[in-house]
C-alpha cells in the first residue's frame, strides 16, 4: 500500500513568536522554521509501516512557499521515498489544502493518508477531517495507534474522556496525536541520501484547484499579558493568601 | 437567520461545554437551535430543551449516531445547515472531529476555537499557542465555528422550555464502526469545568506520586491535570493533558506542581483566575505567570499543603 503524508513548514515550536508592530501577522523574518511536530509523527508512522513491510511507498507532500522544499527534504531524510511540492504564493487555508491534497490522492492512489492533528502555528485542527470529507473516506483523528487489518484499519483515538477504538474501512485518512510514536532524528548519511530523492513541483493551477481564501485576517494582536505575582515563603503563607487575599479556597 | 448548535451528550445528559456554546450562540443573530443526534437520546433532548436561551431542539435518534461517528454525523449537520447562518460546536475532541468534516461538505472554511465574537462574520481566535490573537472575517455563506468553552460562560441548565422536533436520519455510511472505549474513571470534577485544578508535571517523578496531588484535590474539590511530559512518561492518562494540544482550562484556581511552564502548557491554563506554582527552580518560567509562587521541593510542600488544608 502507498502512504501519503502531508507535512507543513511552521515556525519552530520552541520559538516564542512575536506579533508584528503593524498588527498584520507575526514576525517570520529570520525566525527558525521546522516541520510541524505532528507531521514528524506522521512521517515516522509511515516510515515504520514501510519498515514493517505494510507500506510499499511513502510520499511526502507540502503546500506552501518554495522553502517548503526544506521540510520535504527532512521528511525524505527520515525515510520517505519521494516528495511533492505544491507551490503557493501564500499559505493556503485548510479547506484549500484539503482540495489540493484530494487532487494528489486522486493522482497517486494511496490507501492511507497520515496527517498531523494540528499545525502548531494556526492550530486549526481541520485539514485531515476536510480531506476525508472531500474524498468520502473515513477518518481516524487524534490517533495513538493504527494497525492495518483485512480491508480496514484498527485505530485508537485520544479523546476527552480517555481512549476510543474504531475500525475504519480502507482507504482512510488518519491524524496523529502525541503518543503515536517518538519521531527519529535523521542521520547524516540519510540526510545526504535524501538530497538525491526526487521532489516533483506543481502549482494549484496544475491540479485545477482554486485556493482563494475565504477568511480575511482583520488584525493580529498580542494577548493581554499576565503579570508575575509574588513569591510566598511557606505553604502556610500560601494557604493564607488563597483563603484571605484571593479568596479562591 | 439562526444558529444551530451541534450538542455533545451521552444520550442521557448534555456535556457541560454545550452550555457554553449556547451562550456563544446568544451573541449571534436569530434563534438558537440545538441538534441532539444520538441513539436513544430522548433524555438528552429533554435536557437541551430546558436550557435557558434555547428556542428549539432537533432530535435525530438513530443507531447510526451512537458515539457521534463523524462519518455519519457530518452529513446530517451539513444537510441541516441549509437553514442556518451559523453552525457551532464546542472545541472538544468531538467538535474538532465532526465540524471540519461538515464544513468541507458545505465547502466552508471553518473558524476554529474562537474566543470572542466581534460580529456576525468576525471572530477572534488564539494562534501560535495563544501568543497572538487573530481577528478573522469569514466570507462564507454559512459560518461553521468551534468555540473555546472557557471563553464563554455556561448558560443556565434550567429555565428554558423549547419544543423538541424529530428530524430524519441521514443513515449509516458504513465507513466506520465503534469497537470500544477506555474511559478514565474519576469521582472528581471534570477537568475543563472544575473550579479548581491541580496539575502535576515531570517533577512528580512517577504515577504513584500523583496520589499526593489527588489527596489535595479531594480536600479542595479540585480536578487533577498534567503536563504533556507527565502524560508522555505514562504517569497519568492522555485525557489529563492541559495545553495547546491538550485541554484548555480556566478555573478560579490553577495549581501547577513540578511544571516548568513551557509555552505549550501555558496556552492551556493562562486564562485561569489565580495561578499558583510550586517548583524547586526559582528561574522556572511558570513563575512569570503565577500570582503566588512557592520555591520548594514538591515532595515536602504538597504533603504540607494537604495538612494545612485540614
Ligand atoms: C496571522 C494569520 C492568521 C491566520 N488565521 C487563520 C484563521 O483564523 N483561520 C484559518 O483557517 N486560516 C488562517 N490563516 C491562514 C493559515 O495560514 C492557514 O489556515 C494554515 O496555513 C493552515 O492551517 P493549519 O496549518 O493550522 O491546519 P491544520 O488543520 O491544523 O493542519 C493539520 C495537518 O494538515 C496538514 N497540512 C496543513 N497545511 C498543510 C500544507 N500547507 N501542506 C501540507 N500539509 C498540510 C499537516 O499534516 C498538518 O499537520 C492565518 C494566517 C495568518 C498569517
Ligand atoms: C507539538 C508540541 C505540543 C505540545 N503540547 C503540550 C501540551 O498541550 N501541554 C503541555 O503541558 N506541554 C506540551 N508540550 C510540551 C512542552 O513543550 C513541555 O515539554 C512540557 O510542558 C514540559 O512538561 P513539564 O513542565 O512537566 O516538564 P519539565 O519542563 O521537565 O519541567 C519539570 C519541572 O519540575 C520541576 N521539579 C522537578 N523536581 C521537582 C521537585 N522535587 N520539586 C519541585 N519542582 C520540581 C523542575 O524544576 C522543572 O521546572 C508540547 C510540545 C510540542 C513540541
Amino acid at each position: 500500500m502507498k502512504v501519503l503524508v502531508p507535512i507543513k513548514r511552521v515556525i519552530d515550536a520552541n520559538v516564542k513568536v512575536r506579533v508584528k508592530a503593524d498588527n498584520t501577522g507575526v514576525e517570520t523574518a529570520n525566525v527558525k522554521m521546522a516541520m510541524n511536530p505532528f507531521c514528524e509523527i506522521a512521517v515516522e508512522e509511515a516510515v515504520r509501516l514501510k519498515e514493517a513491510g505494510t507500506a510499499s511507498e511513502v510520499i511526502v507532500v507540502s503546500a506552501g512557499a518554495a522553502q517548503a522544499q526544506e521540510t520535504l527534504r527532512t521528511g525524505l531524510a527520515m525515510g520517505a521515498d519521494r516528495g511533492i511540492l505544491i507551490q503557493c504564493d501564500s499559505d493556503p487555508e485548510p479547506l484549500a489544502v484539503a482540495k489540493l491534497l484530494k487532487a494528489v490522492v486522486e493522482k497517486e492512489g494511496p490507501e492511507l493518508v497520515i496527517l498531523g492533528k494540528q499545525a502548531v502555528d494556526n492550530d486549526n485542527n481541520q485539514t485531515g477531517q476536510m480531506l476525508a470529507a472531500l474524498l468520502g473516506w473515513p477518518q481516524g483523528t487524534f490517533i495513538s495507534k493504527v494497525e492495518k487489518t483485512d480491508g480496514s484499519f484498527a485505530i485508537t483515538r485520544e479523546v476527552d474522556g480517555g481512549l476510543e477504538k474504531l475500525e475504519i474501512k480502507a482507504p482512510a485518512v488518519v491524524t496523529t496525536d502525541l503518543r503515536l510514536n517518538e519521531p527519529r532524528y535523521a542521520s547524516l548519511p540519510n540526510i545526504m541520501k535524501a538530497k538525491k530523492k526526487p521532489i516533483d513541483t506543481m502549482t494549484p493551477a496544475d491540479l485545477g484547484v482554486d485556493v482563494s481564501p475565504r477568511l480575511t485576517v482583520v488584525s493580529v494582536t498580542e494577548p493581554p499579558a499576565r503579570k508575575a505575582g509574588v513569591k510566598v515563603a511557606s505553604v502556610a503563607e500560601l494557604v493564607d493568601k488563597l483563603r484571605n487575599e484571593a479568596k479562591v479556597i | 437567520m439562526s444558529t444551530l448548535i451541534v450538542a455533545e451528550h451521552d444520550n442521557a445528559e448534555l456535556k457541560p461545554a454545550t452550555l457554553n456554546a449556547v451562550t456563544a450562540a446568544g451573541q449571534l443573530p436569530g434563534e438558537t437551535h440545538v441538534l441532539i443526534a444520538g441513539s436513544g437520546c430522548g433524555a438528552a433532548a429533554e435536557a437541551a430543551a430546558k436550557v435557558a436561551g434555547v428556542d428549539k431542539v432537533l432530535k435525530a435518534d438513530d443507531a447510526a449516531y451512537d458515539h457521534h461517528l463523524a462519518e455519519n454525523l457530518a452529513p446530517l449537520v451539513a444537510k441541516l445547515a441549509a437553514d442556518y447562518s451559523h453552525v457551532i460546536a464546542a472545541a472538544t475532541t468531538s467538535g474538532k472531529n465532526v465540524m471540519p468534516r461538515a464544513a468541507a461538505l458545505l465547502d466552508v472554511q471553518q473558524v476554529s476555537d474562537i474566543s470572542a465574537i466581534e460580529g456576525e462574520d468576525t471572530f477572534v481566535r488564539p494562534i501560535y499557542a495563544g501568543n497572538a490573537l487573530a481577528t478573522v472575517k469569514s466570507s462564507d455563506a454559512v459560518k461553521v465555528l468551534t468555540i473555546r468553552a472557557t471563553a464563554f460562560d455556561a448558560a443556565p441548565a434550567e429555565g428554558g422550555s423549547a419544543a423538541v422536533e424529530a428530524v430524519e436520519s441521514t443513515g449509516d455510511t458504513g465507513l466506520a464502526a465503534f469497537k470500544g472505549q477506555e474511559l478514565t474513571k474519576s469521582e472528581r470534577p471534570e477537568l475543563t469545568t472544575a473550579g479548581i485544578v491541580i496539575s502535576g508535571g515531570r517533577g512528580m517523578q512517577s504515577g504513584e506520586n500523583f496520589a499526593m496531588l489527588e489527596r489535595v484535590a479531594d480536600k479542595l474539590g479540585a480536578a487533577v491535570g498534567a503536563s504533556r511530559a507527565a502524560v508522555d512518561a505514562g504517569y497519568v492518562p492522555n485525557d489529563y493533558q492541559v495545553g495547546q494540544t491538550g485541554k484548555v482550562v480556566a478555573p478560579d484556581l490553577y495549581v501547577a506542581v513540578g511544571i516548568s511552564g513551557a509555552i505549550q502548557h501555558l496556552a492551556g491554563m493562562k486564562d485561569s483566575k489565580v495561578i499558583v506554582a510550586i517548583n524547586k527552580d526559582e528561574e522556572a518560567p511558570i513563575f512569570q505567570v503565577a500570582d503566588y509562587g512557592l520555591v520548594a521541593d514538591l515532595f515536602e510542600a504538597v504533603p504540607e499543603l494537604e495538612k494545612e488544608l485540614g
